[in-house]
């Protein structure tokens, strides 16, 4: 996973500016990308589409911080990408019934290298001060106005992978106060007890236990899975959601979802075409599969703790490409 | 300041939600609930409620003392309900092959060294380091949700936890 910003001088970047707002531009390929105040511009050789800073620099940071994630990370339902394990493509309109009619679609497949290294850099010029785009509403400060600093902290924070499980011995450690995790607002209920582990002499790598979900209490960030346990390739990505997924994520495999705590609202709609399909209401101990031709996107009216369960098998991306993938996860 | 009840499911009180259908067959979601699941299992079932290709999540409904499994790769038992102890122990001879998925019963208890034990309650994770032998007891019915591969004894009953309509 990436955890390192690009510098807008980085020379596989193409910018200039800064404009009167203080935000240089960006090219990518055919694409344009400038901000103001308030929006972000997106311009391409058969159309332009504005979107809110807001949800521009939420979207962004999440398709950086996961380097670009399995299948499709729809910003809006105009632009977004789409990952080929190795190239990605950028598009606009590529998945919206009426814009591919209108002929007006487009998109550009780039080296995974060039287009991350345009992405971060576009994300640390245009993120300001005091706001963190991958905190709850909230919990952040303003992304609008003028330019004032940067958030690179905030931008560049390491993602959690464990290799075995979080608490092993070598392992990532757990969070606490001293590690810069208090306890979340909406977690102050969570009990923070830890299971009694008791190894024999010489067992007490493998004799292991942590409270999950006291370490989800104390996650700083929202929608934005980590691992925390590995079976093989079967990896466990928790993460707590609160308000709206920046993201519209459409799968190219199938994804399992089990609710862990309160309740999160999925609209799910064909990965094609954006046509509605289902909405998904999840409470705490429900269990539900992502079908690998839909997209889906999370409302959480409160912080909730959410288990998102991925295959990551090397495999998937070949079997994804010849169309071998199964669409859905079960049979019955 | 405002306060918030942070809402876990149990045997005695969930909630469940489900699919609303707009165009598309509520089969495709495998939707169910953990609790639901346990509430109809039998002690000690391995029931499937997640696949992902050979990769399982099962839902055990731990009541008394188990058998002692053993595995030949890491899995996670995740204590969604009530309280577990998990003993483990390092067997003299391996009990499962290097290759094997999943986790295999071992017949009456295994010779080998105790390596410790964990007593874990709600929303405590536990390894079952690969190699490994095993045993869960729990003094109340609880529930825990393995992460693992489909073994023997996984069963599946798609049809009678999922949503269909």
């Amino acid at each position: 996973m990436t955890d390192t910003a690009a510098p807008a001088t980085d020379p596989t970047v193409e910018s200039t500016g800064p404009n009167e707002h203080g935000y240089r531009t960006f090219r990518l390929g055919g694409f344009t990308f400038h901000r103001d105040e308030h929006f972000a511009h997106v311009e391409w050789p058969t159309g332009r589409h504005v979107l809110s800073i807001e949800a521009f620099l939420k979207a962004l940071m999440r398709d950086v911080a996961w380097n670009f994630f399995y299948g499709i990370v729809n910003f809006d339902a105009v632009i977004g990408t789409m990952n080929h394990y190795g190239t990605v493509d950028l598009f606009a309109g590529r998945y919206n019934d009426a814009y591919r009619k209108a002929e007006l679609d487009h998109q550009e497949n780039f080296p995974h290298e060039q287009i991350i290294a345009t992405f971060k850099a576009i994300l640390a010029d245009w993120t300001n001060d005091g706001y963190d785009p991958f905190a709850a509403p909230q919990e952040t400060g303003s992304p609008f106005g003028e330019k004032r600093g940067d958030n690179l902290a905030a931008i560049t924070r390491t993602r959690v992978t464990a290799n075995r499980m979080v608490g092993v011995p070598g392992d990532e450690p757990l969070r606490s106060d001293a590690t810069g995790h208090p306890i979340n607002r909406m977690f102050a209920d969570v009990p923070q007890d830890e299971p009694s582990v008791e190894p024999a002499p010489g067992y007490e790598a493998e004799v292991a236990a942590f409270n999950l979900y006291a370490y989800l209490s104390r996650s700083d960030v929202t929608w934005n899975p980590s691992v925390v346990s590995v079976c093989r390739d079967s990896l466990y990505c928790p993460t707590t959601e609160e308000f709206i997924l920046p993201i519209i994520h459409g799968n190219d495999r199938v994804e399992w979802f089990v609710q862990l705590s309160d309740e999160i609202h999925w609209k799910v709609e064909d990965r094609e075409t954006g046509e509605p399909r289902a909405n998904v209401v999840m409470k705490a101990g429900d269990v539900a599969a992502m079908p690998a031709d839909i997209r889906h996107q999370g409302y959480s009216p409160k912080r909730a703790m959410l288990l998102v369960w991925e295959n990551g098998s090397p495999e998937l991306p070949d079997l994804i490409a010849q169309g071998k993938a199964p669409k859905t996860a079960v049979e019955f | 300041m405002a306060t918030y009840t942070t809402r876990f499911g149990s045997l005695d009180d969930y909630d469940k939600g489900g699919v609303e259908l707009i165009n598309d067959n509520a089969r495709n979601y495998v939707f169910s609930n953990m609790f639901e699941v346990a509430a109809g299992a039998r002690p000690w079932e391995k029931v499937g409620v997640a696949k992902n290709m050979e990769y399982v999540l099962e839902v055990i409904r731990a009541e008394g003392t188990s058998e002692w499994r053993a595995t030949a790769h890491d899995e996670f038992a995740l204590v969604v309900d009530g309280q577990v102890t998990v003993e483990l122990l390092d067997p003299d001879q391996p009990q499962v092959g290097e290759g094997a998925s999943g986790s295999v019963a071992v017949d009456g208890d295994p010779a080998g060294t105790p390596m410790g034990r964990v007593v874990a309650g709600r929303g405590h994770m536990t390894l079952l380091p690969a190699g490994r032998c095993y045993r869960f007891s729990a003094e109340r019915p609880s529930v825990i949700l393995l992460q693992t591969i489909e073994g023997p004894g996984t069963v599946y009953r798609w049809s009678e936890i999922c949503q269909t309509a």
